[in-house]
């Protein structure tokens, strides 16, 4: 039983990161179409941010002694506005170009964030305490599990339901759900192109540093390159779940999560280490039967 | 004084013309048909007046502004609605929804909805079907029902000129009547400007007003529309008779 209890936290936990990411990436590629590869890095800087540059092992911390209350909000604005400086310094200049374009200018950008950091910081991963409070465990119906996994799944169904009522209640919220669906026709109706997009950008920065702010306290590591793999399975989950559905990124962002952590346990030793090779195959199952995705998003059909 | 009023506009798309050098000019109050054949360039000057395609040449005034090049949102601002062919309807979005997305440009974030109530009632009154069905998707209406939808939709931004492009289009005929006795009624009610697109000349000269024929991405002809339906000359400009 609390073994059970112990798979269903790991596959939740790991789940949610991965939903909050395709939710970020889902949010910008519903408004404009673009594939926002930068998405890792702004996790990675948005932890950086909590440090004073240095190339020691040991971190020295500038933000990062701030009490939570105060820490969580300024990472969650240090991602917001580096995703919305990347707007205006770069997307903005791309919005007529091709997907194709947009997606490899992201790239770019992304490389551009990366290699600031390595200046900044060298590559060696850097050792954090953040937030240290959570990696006590908590006794759930006899299973000890991380306060952090339990943490991780309240605040990402907190995020998941702020979302769903700011979309579905704002005005702010109805814009953004008509301009991902037809964009034009929006705009035709008054719709502020600009806002719509600065809206979902900086919304995705918060949720890449909030996925930041998990991965720093999980690991107590903070390293450039710890977006990338979040970065990659929740873009997985986003083309899934149906490219720009909002809850078809996040169904699909906790399927992943169940299939790596089960797969992790009941795989024969043997092929355990080639997990991830199982979970990309049944992606490509998924996609051979629904190629669209499980939920197909509106608008993409032609526009105005 | 003209509400809205072209000059010597030319749209292009890549190396194609599509409208040449087209002027006209748009009194408060008045009801324009532009017709012609397909091609014509009808859709494209709809687009080109709302701010969807920049026009590539020429000047376009509405309501006492240059709007040429403006983005869309500002010209929707200025009291301009275009209602797009094929409807566009918001499909994943409620009919109410879809009414609300054009209130916003007149109200703060704090009581929008409040707001857009009275608009909203008399949207409903005007269409009660939509108000019977205000939380059904709207991708589900039937086609005639999406049309009321955008013409509502259209009338909750509060315009003083509509831009309808082909508002029969994949109607069975009564339900077109219905749309067009709305559509009629709702400008005697609020001093509405309309500018109707329709391939058709039928239901400029059913209507009555002023009728432009297009083709060739050229004005052909421009007169009173029920005179116009009639004549030999229109038929021949509407095919291009007698140039070859």
């Amino acid at each position: 039983m609390s073994a059970i209890l112990q798979i269903l936290f790991d596959a939740l936990s790991l789940g949610s990161l991965y939903a909050l990411g395709a939710l970020g990436i889902a949010l910008i590629f519903g408004v404009m179409r673009l594939v926002n590869f930068a998405h890792g890095d702004v996790i990675a800087f948005s932890i950086f941010a909590l440090l004073w540059p240095s190339t020691d092992a040991v971190a020295v911390i500038f933000a990062g002694n701030l009490p939570w209350f105060l820490l969580v909000p300024f990472v969650l604005v240090m991602g917001a506005g580096l995703s919305v400086l990347a707007e205006i310094t770069v997307f903005r200049r791309f919005r007529k170009a091709s997907p194709a374009t947009m997606m490899i200018a992201s790239f770019a950008l992304g490389f551009v964030i990366r290699y600031f950091l390595l200046m900044l910081f060298s590559s060696r991963p850097k050792s954090i305490s953040l937030l240290p409070a959570l990696s006590q465990p908590v006794e759930i119906l006899g299973a000890r599990i991380p306060l952090l996994q339990v943490i991780t799944i309240a605040v990402t169904v907190a995020i998941l339901f702020g979302l769903t009522s700011f979309l579905k209640r704002t005005r702010f919220g109805l814009e953004m759900r008509a301009a991902a669906e037809n964009f034009t026709m929006a705009r035709v109706l008054g719709v502020r192109a600009n806002r719509v997009i600065m809206g979902a950008f900086a919304l995705s920065g918060a949720l890449a540093a909030a996925i930041g702010l998990i991965l720093g306290s999980q690991t107590g590591t903070a390293d450039i390159q710890m977006g990338a793999n979040v970065m990659l399975m929740a873009f997985i989950a986003t083309v899934i779940g149906g490219l720009g559905s909002l809850p078809g990124a996040v169904i699909a962002g906790f399927l992943l999560g169940a299939a790596s952590v089960v797969m992790q346990v009941t795989l024969p030793i043997d092929a355990r280490p080639f997990r991830d090779a199982f979970v990309y195959g049944a992606v490509i199952l998924v996609l051979i039967f629904r190629p669209q995705g499980l939920l197909a998003a509106r608008g993409t059909k032609e526009r105005v | 004084m003209s509400l809205l009023k072209l000059a010597d506009v030319t749209i292009r798309y890549g190396r194609l013309t599509a409208v040449r050098s087209v002027s006209l000019s748009l009194a408060e109050g008045e009801i324009l048909f532009i017709t012609g054949p397909n091609g014509a360039g009808k859709s494209s000057l709809l687009r080109a007046i709302a701010g969807v395609t920049p026009p590539a040449g020429g000047r376009i005034d509405f309501a006492d502004h240059d709007v040429t090049g403006r983005a869309p949102e500002d010209i929707a601002r200025l009291g301009l609605s275009m209602v797009p062919e094929g409807r566009d309807v918001f499909g994943s979005l409620t009919i109410e929804e879809n009414l609300l997305v054009g209130t916003g440009m007149h109200a703060g974030e704090r009581g929008w909805r409040a707001r857009a109530a009275s608009a909203l009632e008399e949207v409903y009154a005007t269409f009660p079907i939509l108000k019977d069905r205000r939380n059904a998707q709207a991708g589900l209406l039937s086609g005639g029902q999406q049309q009321m939808l955008v013409i509502g939709r259209a009338l909750m931004t509060n315009p003083r000129l509509i831009a309808i492009d082909e508002p029969s289009l994949g109607l069975a005929p009564n339900i077109t009547d219905q749309v067009y006795e709305r559509l009629i009624a709702l400008r005697r009610q609020r001093a509405l400007t309309l500018l109707i697109v329709e391939q058709s000349s039928t239901r400029a000269m059913m209507v009555g007003g002023r009728m432009i024929l297009m083709r060739g991405g050229q004005v052909m002809m421009d007169g009173d529309a029920s005179a116009m339906g009639q004549s030999e000359a229109m038929q021949d400009a509407y095919f291009g008779y007698g140039e070859h």
